[in-house]
């Protein structure tokens, strides 16, 4: 017998009482509340750490800037104030590709690392980590918690689940205030929320995410992630055979196998696994990641932290659960991340959509110009022979002032004249101000039925702040 | 025979068989079902009470229902009328200044202006497009322009705002002698050929129709510098534009039998709109600066004479 094998048995009588905890395993349906035990670790320190991001959620909407709101997505008002940048509707085919952007750093990150966001990201997860760290304080450890919810009510029982659910409503209803006042200016949220004086659409929100938030963190929980998140399916088709992901080396744990007090067998048949189930415990969407890779799993890691905790203990090396790819779990060769295709096209996306939103924000633009040549008539003849065009103009005008422009055209046809092209035209700033312009050529000089013409709009008072536009001057055939 | 391998385990049917072994089971519905249907029955008798329903008109009248309670008696009429009084309420503030101004002060009111249009789009739609055309474009028949293109600067009457609001309050008729009787067929042929070229520019290359032009009765109406008077809507024949045809044959034609003088003439009549009692005086404005800003309306301080064709 090894001397490590030795040292092992030895070492049972604190690892037997690891067996007490946790007796069997059933695939989570759902019908029995998951009571993860809490272990420190390197996995459980990072989820901490990346849950923490949350807090600017809480925070960030406090921060001002000019002595506005840094961050406030004024939907009432259709404009995105975001620092000293304003973004007004007409911008926001950018959000399409914001969105395309983190859709595609979800899929690229899915596809190197599993389900990243789900793991440590998510709201969700964060939520249902602060819900059950506040149940553990109140109600006490796992097991504690299972015999609270199968005892009898009494006094003791009602004070508990009172303080517990009365801190979760407090969470809840702190977090509904906190998602509302990046819409509106945050302090005046609060002075109305205090004063009783919301509107009904701020009430019905307030209310709808305080219980959302007690409904999915206090008792949905995992379940949210099994049957109730899209985003848990789409992941879970990104991961492929490179991918690694937390698992168990089956050729290493197998045959898995309790440690006995009592070793009779010279040689240690079983394998590094002594199913002490401690790896479920933790997991907090009631998990057996012995099992394979499945849907429940979250890929938080904190098995990893559980199950090295137990090594450590019985003197085998670390690792039996690990971040590790099918490829080298089956022993194929691993291939680098650079020869991963897919995760390429993602980032090649992911790129386009970053550099069309950088494009964006640096051509916002404080003028923007649309004109609409007439379609009926596209021309008309005048009485002295010549042709006149018209055009609606519309000027979007993203400044805080009001401003006069004046209309200038380039291309065209030769000798055109702008009617009242000295006329100063009023735009309204914050909004799209719109006004008729003629445009008349000479007959004899128009070659063709339709001629490129490219329209500006200049501020009066400066001069580099314009706009242009092209489009068409209709003229009869030949 | 097949054996019957769903037997209805006691329940009673209704007798029927098809197929050989289907039955209809006696199965009673649910009782909450029956509930709702009996209590939806009731419904309907005490909608149909209070709301109007009973399809009784006599002179006039109908059954209007004996009211909801705290809300008294609806109808569809009463609602219409409560939408279109918060619409009324929001034009009102338009609509009471346009009462008392003219055509000209609203046009150089930018705001009103940009309100009158809209509601002018609708109402040139209704009443003027059958003949003008949508946007003012003109209508073509078989026998040319059956009405003014609107959105040209060459006006018959006159194209500043004034003038524009006077031809739709008050109509338009047309008139032009017919020529069959006091010319000849060779002098109509030159007559037409020089108004065409002088349409063009070239006028002095037809001395032949310009000598009938002079000496006939043409520049009784349309002046001895053919530019025509606006004052009785005699056509500027400098111009390019026509009123009804510009071809040879278009133009002899309506030198020939002239405008609203007999079966044959052409037919220009413009209703008036006043007198019709169609449209409201405030409308009627609306009219004039929507037809004013379709492109050709003439500005007060310009000469309303055309400068001469190219």
């Amino acid at each position: 017998m090894s001397e490590q094998v030795q040292k092992a048995i030895a070492e049972t009588g604190s690892t037997a009482s690891l067996y007490r905890e946790h007796e069997e395993w059933k695939v989570n349906s759902g019908e029995r509340t998951v009571h993860a035990k809490r272990m420190p670790g390197r996995f459980r320190t990072l989820k901490y750490i990346t849950e923490s991001l949350w807090l600017i959620l809480f925070f960030g909407a406090y921060l001002r800037w000019n002595g506005k709101q840094a961050i406030l997505l004024d939907i009432n008002n259709r404009q995105f104030h975001i620092f000293n940048l304003t973004i007004l509707p007409q911008d926001i085919w950018m959000v399409a590709l914001l969105l395309l952007l983190l859709a595609m750093t979800l899929f690229a990150v899915t596809s190197v690392a599993s389900r990243v966001f789900c793991g440590y990201f998510c709201f969700q997860t964060a939520w249902v980590d602060l819900f059950t760290w506040v149940e553990e304080k109140i109600e006490g450890k796992p097991n504690a918690r299972h015999k609270l919810d199968a005892a009898a009510w009494n006094g003791d029982k009602i004070r508990k689940k009172l303080i517990k659910h009365a801190i979760w409503l407090a969470i809840s209803i702190f977090t509904g205030i906190s998602f509302t006042i990046w819409f509106e200016d945050a302090f005046q949220y609060w002075h109305d929320l205090l004063s009783f004086n919301l509107s009904m659409l701020e009430w019905s929100v307030l209310i709808a995410f305080t219980l959302g938030t007690y409904i999915l963190a206090g008792f949905l929980r995992e379940q949210t992630c099994l049957w109730l998140c899209p985003y848990a399916r789409i992941q879970g088709v990104m991961a492929d055979s490179q991918t690694i992901l937390p698992a168990y080396d089956v050729r290493r744990g197998e045959p898995r196998g309790r440690m006995l007090r009592t070793a009779f067998a010279d040689e240690p048949k079983l394998g590094d696994c002594i199913d002490c189930f401690q790896c479920v415990q933790v997991c907090p969407t009631g998990v057996d990641i012995r099992e394979g890779q499945q849907l429940g799993c979250i890929t938080c890691g904190l098995c990893l932290d559980a199950c090295d905790f137990v090594m450590d203990k019985v003197g085998r090396p670390r690792g039996l659960i690990r971040y590790a790819s099918l490829d080298e779990m089956e022993g194929r060769p691993v291939k680098k991340l650079y020869q991963h295709p897919r995760t390429w096209v993602y980032v090649g996306i992911l790129l386009l959509a970053l550099s069309g939103i950088i494009y964006g924000l640096n051509h916002l633009g404080t003028l923007t110009l649309r004109v609409a040549p007439e379609r009926q008539p596209l021309f008309v003849r005048m009485s002295d022979g010549s042709i006149q065009n018209k055009y609606t103009f519309k000027v979007l005008n993203k400044t805080d002032k009001d401003l006069y422009v004046k209309i200038s055209a380039e291309g065209g046809v030769n000798g055109q004249i702008i009617i009242d092209a000295d006329k100063q035209q009023l735009v309204h700033h914050g909004k799209a101000s719109g006004f008729t312009v003629f445009v008349k050529a000479p007959d004899e000089n128009i070659k063709q039925e339709v001629t490129n013409i490219k329209f500006r709009v200049e501020n009066t008072e400066d001069p580099a702040m314009t706009a242009e536009y092209l489009t068409v001057f209709n003229g009869p055939k030949h | 025979m097949s054996d019957n391998h769903n037997s209805a385990g006691g329940v009673p049917t209704t007798g029927h068989v098809w197929d050989d072994d289907l039955a209809d089971l006696t199965n009673q519905p649910p009782k909450w079902w029956m509930l709702g249907l009996t209590a939806s029955a009731i419904w309907v008798v005490v909608y149909f009470l209070m709301y109007p329903a009973i399809p009784f008109a006599v002179n006039g009248t109908f059954f209007k229902g004996i009211g909801l309670p705290g809300t008294g008696k609806w109808t569809a009429i009463k609602e219409l009328a409560e939408d279109q009084k918060v619409l009324d309420d929001v034009r009102s503030k338009y609509e009471n200044k346009l009462k008392g101004m003219t055509p000209a002060a609203i046009l150089a009111d930018k705001e009103l202006s940009e309100y009158v249009i809209r509601s002018g789009k609708v109402l040139f739609g209704d009443n003027c497009a059958a003949c003008h055309g949508q946007n003012g474009i003109g209508t073509i028949d078989k026998h040319g322009l059956f009405a003014p293109v609107l959105n040209d600067d060459d006006w018959l009457y006159g194209g500043t705002i004034d003038n524009i609001h006077e031809t739709i309050a008050g109509g338009r008729q047309g008139m032009m002698t017919p020529h069959k009787d006091s010319l000849k067929p060779e002098q109509i042929d030159a007559v037409a050929k020089y108004v065409k070229a002088l349409s063009e520019g070239k006028g002095d290359s037809e001395q032949a129709g310009k000598k009938v032009f002079m000496e006939s009765d043409c520049t009784a109406c349309h002046g001895p510098d053919a530019r025509g008077m606006q004052a009785m809507g005699s056509a500027n024949l400098t111009d390019r534009i026509w009123r009804f045809d510009g071809s040879p044959e278009g133009i002899k034609r309506t030198v020939t039998d002239g405008v609203n003088a007999g079966p044959d003439s052409r037919i220009a009549v413009m209703p008036s709109f006043k007198t019709a009692g169609k449209l409201s005086d405030t409308e009627i404005k609306k009219l004039a600066v929507y037809v004013y800003k379709f492109g050709g309306g003439v500005k007060d301080d310009v000469p309303a004479a055309a400068p001469a064709a190219r």
